[in-house]
């Protein structure tokens, strides 16, 4: 690498100083509402200096809205249960269909393959709403409506069509001679898939499934229909500081920040290990 | 007489639809003897990958068997085949170290890591790849990696060894140290092994055995010597040889005492009826139209004979490739000495009868070699 000059290190940090402050900024300004109460934050000229207080996230932890007029209960916590479950486990039901569906979409060719592909793909052109009212009658009618079944059954609509296609192409990208070599060595196809490309498809299915756990994780459409108050994930439960009273603006960024954590945490994590497996230089030979 | 430990009868490989896909191999038998190398030579796309690719299980058989030790084996899957391959694109385990790779198998067999390990050893001795043993696959060079491929393949203990160009990544110089230690290793062992290469030489050097194949077929299967005597047809006389046989069309006419060859550019050959039995004699004035061959090697300068005139002459270091303008073509001939020609020089050449190979120019095939003319 080349020395850069001093010239060049400032305007490189300058233009990354701004990239940053760009996408970061809002973040930054939620972060600092959370800790204020709506006549601070409603304040004009908006400042940054105020007294920090707690009371938001102690509201929602509790589950007790106190607005101006009346004390509401709101199901904030049980909403981020609920979304942390829904999105891990349709992720989770996601990669166990996806990834084998993957491989076999990879590596055998069988009659009609492409077309069961592009079928599965095409699940994500339609507009959610267009499935959703037949959806709702079906499910109302076979009992799944207001289940969790019901609901990460339709999260499959989401997850496993990103999962399939994102791992079918990391799967395409093993050469077929790395598994012979594992076959031909006295392995069956079972433990080819589970030796071979598993490991060496590892940082593509790492990255579906935190695609797709975002995905899950900020869908609001499928709950909003299909699921009633007590199954709501996050994204349907933050209407309810939409009050008859207001707007609870300091609750709304505390529950933002706290809906947000889980997501951002599992990138943090899932980047490096992305990085570790691509760096690794697996695949490509 | 040693069993056979590898039959191929009469297998066709079609890529699409059977009798409408690509045809790419085209009803090719033959027996492998227990203990023999077998080299399939053949330019790219000729057939041989596809052959060996079906003895070892990852193509299907369109038509056809193929038996390994007296198993039928052509539709079970790799697993069951006992065969050990080593890849021409070495497909090695990118996340285990090149030991692991070479140790992979015989570990997963359940053998004590102390013999695997000796065994490994060993064979990375052998190669010369001693010294990358820890290193992954990513982090060492293309010659590196078709060693460790081949050290893999080599170390199993099966029934038969594929070899899929094994060398043709290595420098000149350790290919042909290496193509000693191999073929001393396979041989010391009684091991069978198939070898695929486009190389004539390491096909020579390693084989007992020829395979040539073109066009999905299979030309002739046959020991180095005897391809290189008497080739079945033009193909395999005119690919296998360098520089290759030289090849003319001739017109035959019998006179009481000689056998006479009209040459395109109107000169002629002409040789002692003699020379002939009779019923070759009959088949040439049979077929009246011939193709002669005869190698670079045969063809002598002498103070009579045949005229021809220097195109080129090159000296190699170690020969003389001259090529001459003779009977409308170019004639090749080598000589061990730096030969003191130029361009449009005369020479008068030599051609004995007993190096001369006739072929029937419709269909290629061979109708006698030199040595067996009066046979």
């Amino acid at each position: 690498m080349h020395k850069a000059s001093v010239l060049e290190r400032t305007l490189r940090g300058i233009a990354l100083t701004l990239v940053i402050f760009f996408f970061m900024f809002p973040i930054f300004w939620i972060f600092l509402m959370s800790f204020q109460t709506n006549e601070t934050i409603l304040r004009v000229p908006p400042s940054m200096i105020f007294e920090p207080t707690l009371t938001n996230y102690r509201s929602l932890i509790s589950g007790t809205l106190e607005g101006s007029t009346a004390t509401l209960e709101i199901r904030f916590m049980s909403n981020l249960y609920n979304s942390l479950f829904l999105s891990v486990t349709s992720v989770t039901v996601g990669l166990l269909l996806g990834v084998p569906a993957a491989y076999a979409f990879a590596k055998l060719k069988f009659r009609g393959s492409e077309d069961i592909a592009f079928t599965l793909l095409s699940f994500r052109f339609a507009p959610p709403l267009l499935v959703l009212l037949p959806l709702t009658i079906y499910f109302q009618k076979i009992g799944l409506a207001d289940t969790y079944l019901g609901l990460i059954w339709v999260y499959q609509l989401i997850v496993l069509p990103l999962i399939l296609w994102i791992v079918r192409g990391y799967f395409e990208d093993i050469p077929s001679d790395i598994e012979y070599a594992h076959r031909i060595a006295g392995h069956g196809f079972w433990s080819t898939f589970t030796k071979i490309a598993l490991p060496l498809a590892g940082p593509g299915i790492a990255a579906a499934g935190l695609l797709a756990f975002i995905f899950a994780w900020n869908n609001f459409i499928f709950a909003l229909v299909l699921a009633s108050a007590d199954k709501q994930p996050v994204t349907v439960g933050a209407l309810a500081f939409i009050t008859a009273s207001g707007i609870n603006y300091g609750q709304i960024a505390a529950g933002i920040m706290l809906s947000i954590a889980p997501t951002f945490a599992l990138a943090l994590y899932a980047q490096r290990y992305l990085v570790e497996g691509l760096s690794l230089g697996a695949v490509k030979g | 007489m040693s069993e056979t430990k590898l039959r191929i009868s009469n297998i066709d490989k079609f890529y699409g639809a059977i009798d409408h896909g690509v045809h790419a191999v085209k009803n090719v038998s033959m027996d492998v003897e227990d203990g023999d190398i077998v080299a399939l030579l053949g330019s790219s796309g000729c057939g041989k990958t596809s052959t060996l690719r079906m003895i070892a299980g990852f193509e299907e058989v369109s038509r056809g068997s193929i038996s390994i030790a007296g198993r039928e084996v052509h539709m079970l899957p790799p697993v069951k085949r006992n065969v050990a391959m080593a890849f021409e694109g070495y497909s090695l385990y990118p996340t285990v170290t090149v030991r692991d790779n070479i140790a992979f198998a015989l570990k997963s067999s359940g053998k004590p890591a102390a013999e695997v390990a000796g065994k490994v050893e060993q064979i990375a001795a052998m190669l010369e790849i001693s010294d990358i043993l820890d290193r992954y696959p990513s982090f060492i060079s293309g010659g590196q990696q078709q060693r460790a491929s081949l050290a893999r393949a080599l170390i199993r203990e099966a029934d038969l060894y594929l070899l899929d160009e094994p060398m043709g990544q290595l420098e000149p110089q350790l290919r042909t140290l290496l193509r000693g230690r191999i073929k001393f290793y396979i041989k010391e062992r009684g091991l069978t092994a198939i070898l695929v290469t486009h190389d004539q030489t390491e096909a020579n050097a390693l084989a007992d055995k020829i395979a040539v194949m073109e066009d999905g077929e299979l030309q002739q299967f046959a020991s180095p010597d005897e391809i290189k005597e008497a080739p079945a047809n033009l193909f395999t006389g005119t690919f296998v040889g360098e520089p290759p046989m030289n090849v003319f069309p001739a017109k035959a006419r019998s006179s009481d005492q000689a056998l006479v060859f009209d040459l395109q550019d109107g000169s002629e050959l002409s040789f002692p009826r003699s020379v002939f039995a009779r019923d070759l004699h009959d088949r040439i004035m049979a077929l009246q139209s011939v193709m002669l061959g005869v190698r670079p090697y045969a063809v002598q300068r002498s103070e009579t004979g045949a005229q021809a005139r220097v195109l080129a002459n090159q000296w190699l270091g170690d020969q003389s490739h001259i090529a001459a303008e003779f009977a409308g073509g170019a004639l090749v001939l080598v000589e061990h000495d730096r030969a003191a020609l130029s361009e449009g020089d005369a020479i008068t050449v030599h051609l004995d009868p007993s190096d001369l190979h006739i072929f029937d120019p419709a269909s290629g095939v061979a109708v006698s070699h030199g040595a067996s003319l009066a046979g």
